[in-house]
């Protein structure tokens, strides 16, 4: 399968890009969350793509390796942030971000 | 080597400098350790100083016998700039020795008798560390003689001469407390002070004039000077003769400037004796003798020191007429008798002018101790009445000094009444005790060189013995006029003895200069021009006549009828308004304040007030300089401190807030907001790793 | 034009088209359906890789339990509907303006700066990518990442509970 890497990296950057617009523009916390698993996304792909440029090599399966934790980190960064989520839920009945603003100066 | 070996060898000559020492050393001793050894120890101290200075003039007047012209002993180079060279020596010579012998002689009797005198003076007054004080002054003043006496040039004679003045203000004012309004003695002591500087003044110009005539101060050098080109610069040597002229008047209470004298009475009788008496009011005397070179050329100049001491005596005897303080007759007697030796002086008589400068230091000073004794047993009288409880005359308005609260002390005060009958017959020119001599030798050069003089002298005498007569008659005899009087007891031995001692001295003072022996004449011929004066038996016999007519009138005025308790004085009848103005100085006091002290305290007050005051002060000070500093710094404080220091410091401050408070809207609080703001610092990174 | 080239292209489309739709989606369950569409669609592209132990991986727990945790928690809080008034409108304009910025700067960095990243694609090797080849990486030379990484998991689970627990006072 002789996918390109540059085509790869750039649809990595463009769903980087991406997410980066959700976490800004979206005002649902679950949303910007979400946008937040679309970059860490585009991080693994991008990983994927180098991974299989250097191929035969033996130590190409670092890529893999790496985005095997990245995923593990990632699911207990999602557990850990929805629990906050809840937790403010209840103290704020709302997840509106822009609900959290005592920092205003 | 013997004793006459050593007096030949001239040797002596090296001790005069301790003539100066003695004194000075007793004084110091007695400064410093006075308060320790007690009354009998200090006086000791002060005249036994005196008494070896004494010794020392005793030593120099044998070596002078050995080698009459004199000799010039060096203490130390004093001053030496450029031209000018004025070493501190100690002129050695026939004129000055006697002057020594005479100042130290008498300076003992009368340190001696002030042991007496002051330890009363401090029973009565109280304070006891005023007896040590007395005696380091008076030591001090005898030093101060000795150095205006030995002097070789005329600075040095004027430092003598001030410190003579200097000691008289301190000892005129001795009890600077006490006086009229608490103040009279130290401004008696004031005005001795500031007259006598009128006359330092007149010494100063001369000696500058000296200087630049001559181009040295030394008495050799300008003597010499005078008689080689004397006759070229007679009109230098006349302002030079004319101004010493003002100062010997200063020092020796002439006219104009012998308003001193009689307030310096205030003082104690000692100082009265000593400095106003008998040495330091010869000062002036002895310094126109000795610039008799000048004088010689200076022909106005003499004439007019003649006329002054002349007119002088006469002034100065009748006001001495009306005087009713006893120790005030004798001021002006001093003061007339000064005027003799002047005159005497004056017309070319220096021996005679010294002769009776020598005698009437004794019949003088005779006098001044002896009515001292009598001041002291009236206060004795007039104390013993206090404390037996009657008091009749009043407290402090009884004056022991005046003569109308005297009278009849022959019986009570024997030995006083003795010796002040010496003295007062000397003073009257009495053959033949020493006054005689002395007053005659002067008549007799006055009739040969001026008439004008020689009547004034004459009627001078003649007032002389009147009011010695009159002042003997109203005090010793008649019958007391006051209770004092009546208890005066006479006074111990430490006193009486240096009176008889005096009234020696008195008597057979005459024989310094008896005509045909004429000793004096020829002791000073090695210094000063001298001609033996001849006895003129004319002369001699009128001043005795008009003497003893005197003393006749006074006993007819005074004698037959006694003056009796609270009567006025039968002369005032007689005289009239010729009594008033005696009694009363001729108001000259009066016309000095208002001539000279009135505008110059006026001058002063306007100087003071409007001047220093009103202008200096009050505009000046206060309106331009502390308001124009005022208003500088209130401008620097409102208009620059708080306008623009201010506005710089609050404006930082408002600057800080009002920027602050835009930049406040950055924190919204938004989450979105400051993710945003990551997303920039990732972008501005990125491009510095890509771009950069 | 390979078939890999035209499979990429799909797949990428399809990628692409579901992430811009959970961005733009109004209710929040739809964006979670277009997000787990997102992470298929990588799977299937993590295939074309020859990275098949990690597609798996992704489907499994990003895809089964990631994105289901998320609905759960949607479903929990109520949430799909949010959002009301729309405050801060700037931010929506500043935030595509930036975002254009970082695509320019990734395609100078992609295509201007460097001629070819990575060169020609050379054959993998038999088991590339596999679990086998994978797991042994893994225990080999991972081993501790590996130990640290199931401790994070568990420091996770803790926090989740502790983070949701009821403050109010229970009756022991």
């Amino acid at each position: 399968m002789n996918v390109p890497t540059d085509y790869v990296l750039a649809l990595s950057s463009i769903l980087f890009v991406l997410g980066v617009l959700g976490v800004l523009v979206r005002r649902n916390a679950i949303v910007i969350f979400m946008s937040i698993e679309l970059m860490l996304n585009s991080a693994n792909l991008a990983l994927i793509a180098f991974a299989r440029a250097m191929a035969p090599a033996a130590e190409a399966q670092r890529g893999h390796v790496l985005v095997f934790f990245v995923i593990a980190v990632a699911a207990a960064e999602v557990a850990v942030g929805l629990a906050l989520i809840v937790a403010i839920f209840r103290s704020k009945r709302s997840i509106d971000v822009d609900q959290v603003s005592s920092l205003r100066g | 080597m013997s004793f006459s070996e050593v007096l030949q060898g001239g040797n002596l000559f090296t001790y005069a400098p301790l003539i100066i020492a003695f004194p000075l050393l007793g004084l110091l001793v007695n400064m410093i350790f006075g308060r320790r050894f007690g009354e009998r120890a200090v006086g000791i101290i002060a005249s036994g100083a005196v008494g070896l200075s004494f010794v020392v003039a005793i030593l120099q007047f044998f070596a002078l016998r050995a080698h009459p012209e004199g000799t010039s002993v060096l203490v130390a180079d004093w001053i030496t700039i450029g031209q000018l060279a004025v070493p501190w020596s100690l002129q050695v010579d026939t004129l000055s020795v006697t002057m020594m012998l005479m100042v130290t002689g008498v300076s003992t009797l009368i340190h001696i008798y002030a042991i007496g005198y002051m330890h009363e003076d401090v029973r009565f007054q109280g304070e006891p560390g005023r007896f040590t004080r007395f005696f380091v002054y008076f030591n001090l003043f005898v030093a101060a003689m000795m150095v205006l006496v030995t002097a070789d040039n005329f600075l040095m004679m004027f430092v003598g001469w001030e410190g003579v003045g200097l000691c008289s203000y301190l000892l005129i004012g001795f009890w600077y407390e006490k006086g009229e309004d608490g103040i009279g003695n130290a401004i008696a002591g004031k005005k001795a002070f500031v007259t006598n500087r009128i006359g330092d003044f007149g010494f100063l110009i001369a000696m500058f004039l000296v200087f630049g005539a001559v181009g040295s101060l030394q008495f050799a050098d300008v003597f010499h000077w005078a008689h080689e080109h004397g006759l070229e610069n007679v009109g230098v040597i006349t302002a030079i003769t004319l101004f010493l002229l003002l100062g010997a008047t200063g020092k020796s209470a002439q006219i104009p400037l012998f308003v001193w004298l009689p307030d310096a009475m205030a003082g104690p009788t000692p100082v009265s004796a000593l400095i106003h008496a008998a040495t330091m009011v010869t000062a002036g005397i002895y310094m126109v003798a000795r610039n008799q070179a000048l004088y010689e050329v200076a022909g106005l100049s003499s004439n007019l020191v003649a006329l002054i001491g002349a007119a002088t005596a006469l002034f100065a005897a009748t006001i001495a007429v009306a005087q009713f303080d006893i120790k005030r007759v004798l001021a002006y007697s001093t003061i007339s008798q000064l005027g003799f030796m002047l005159a005497a002086v004056g017309i070319g008589a220096q021996v005679a002018g010294m002769f009776h400068l020598i005698t009437h230091a004794f019949f003088k000073a005779l006098l001044f101790l002896s009515a001292g004794s009598v001041i002291q047993g009236i206060e004795h009288g007039h104390h013993h009445l206090e404390h037996a409880g009657a008091n009749p005359e009043g407290g402090e308005a009884f004056d022991p000094n005046d003569m109308r609260n005297m009278g009849g002390l022959r019986s009570k005060m024997k030995i006083t009444f003795w010796v002040y009958l010496i003295g007062a017959l000397a003073l009257s020119g009495i053959f033949p005790l020493a006054g005689f001599w002395s007053k005659d030798e002067i008549l007799a050069d006055a009739s040969h060189e001026s008439t004008v003089i020689f009547l004034l002298l004459t009627l001078a005498a003649f007032f002389t013995a009147f009011y010695m007569g009159r002042q003997i008659l109203m005090v010793f005899f008649g019958q007391p006029r006051s209770e004092a009087a009546e208890h005066a007891p006479e006074n111990p031995p430490v006193m009486t003895v240096p009176l008889i001692l005096l009234a020696v001295g008195a008597i057979l003072g005459g024989a310094l200069n008896l005509p045909g022996i004429h000793t004096l004449t020829d002791w000073l011929e090695h210094t000063l021009h001298v001609h033996v004066s001849e006895f003129n038996i004319m002369v001699a016999g009128l001043s005795t006549v008009l003497a003893l007519l005197a003393i006749g009138i006074a006993w007819l005025v005074y004698g037959r009828q006694p003056l009796g308790r609270g009567k006025p004085d039968p002369l005032r009848r007689m005289l009239g308004p010729i009594f008033v103005g005696m009694e009363n100085k001729w108001w000259v006091d009066e016309l000095y304040q208002f001539l000279i002290v009135r505008p110059y305290i006026a001058l002063a007050d306007i100087l003071a007030d409007v001047i220093d005051g009103r202008f200096w002060h009050d505009w000046f000070h206060d309106t331009v300089l502390a308001r124009s500093f005022r208003e500088g710094t209130r401008w620097l404080n409102e208009a620059f401190d708080m306008r623009v220091i201010d506005g710089i410091a609050n404006g930082l401050g408002n600057i800080t807030k009002v920027v602050s408070g835009r930049m406040r809207f950055l924190q919204t609080g938004y989450v979105r907001n400051y993710a945003l703001s990551f997303l920039v610092g990732v972008l501005l990174v990125l491009s510095y790793f890509i771009f950069g | 034009m390979t078939i890999d080239l035209i499979l990429f292209f799909g797949i990428a489309f399809i990628a692409v088209i579901s992430a811009i739709s959970m961005l733009v989606s109004r209710n929040a369950i739809y964006s979670a359906l277009f997000l787990v569409l997102n992470f298929v669609a990588i799977a299937s592209l993590y295939l074309l890789l020859n990275a098949a132990f990690i597609a798996m991986v992704q489907v499994t727990v990003y895809a089964g339990a990631i994105m289901v945790l998320f609905l759960f928690v949607i479903m929990l809080l109520g949430a799909e509907k949010v959002e009301t008034s729309p405050s801060l409108p700037w931010q929506l304009p500043v935030a595509i303006l930036l975002g254009l910025v970082l695509v320019a700067e990734f395609a100078y960095v992609l295509f201007g700066r460097v001629a070819q990243v990575g060169g020609e694609l050379v054959g993998v090797g038999e088991g590339f990518g596999s679990p086998a080849s994978v797991g042994r990486t893994l225990f080999d030379q991972y081993l501790i990442p590996f130990e640290v990484t199931s401790i994070l998991l568990l420091v996770a689970m803790v926090g989740a509970i502790v983070l949701t627990r009821d403050d109010r006072k229970e009756d022991r």
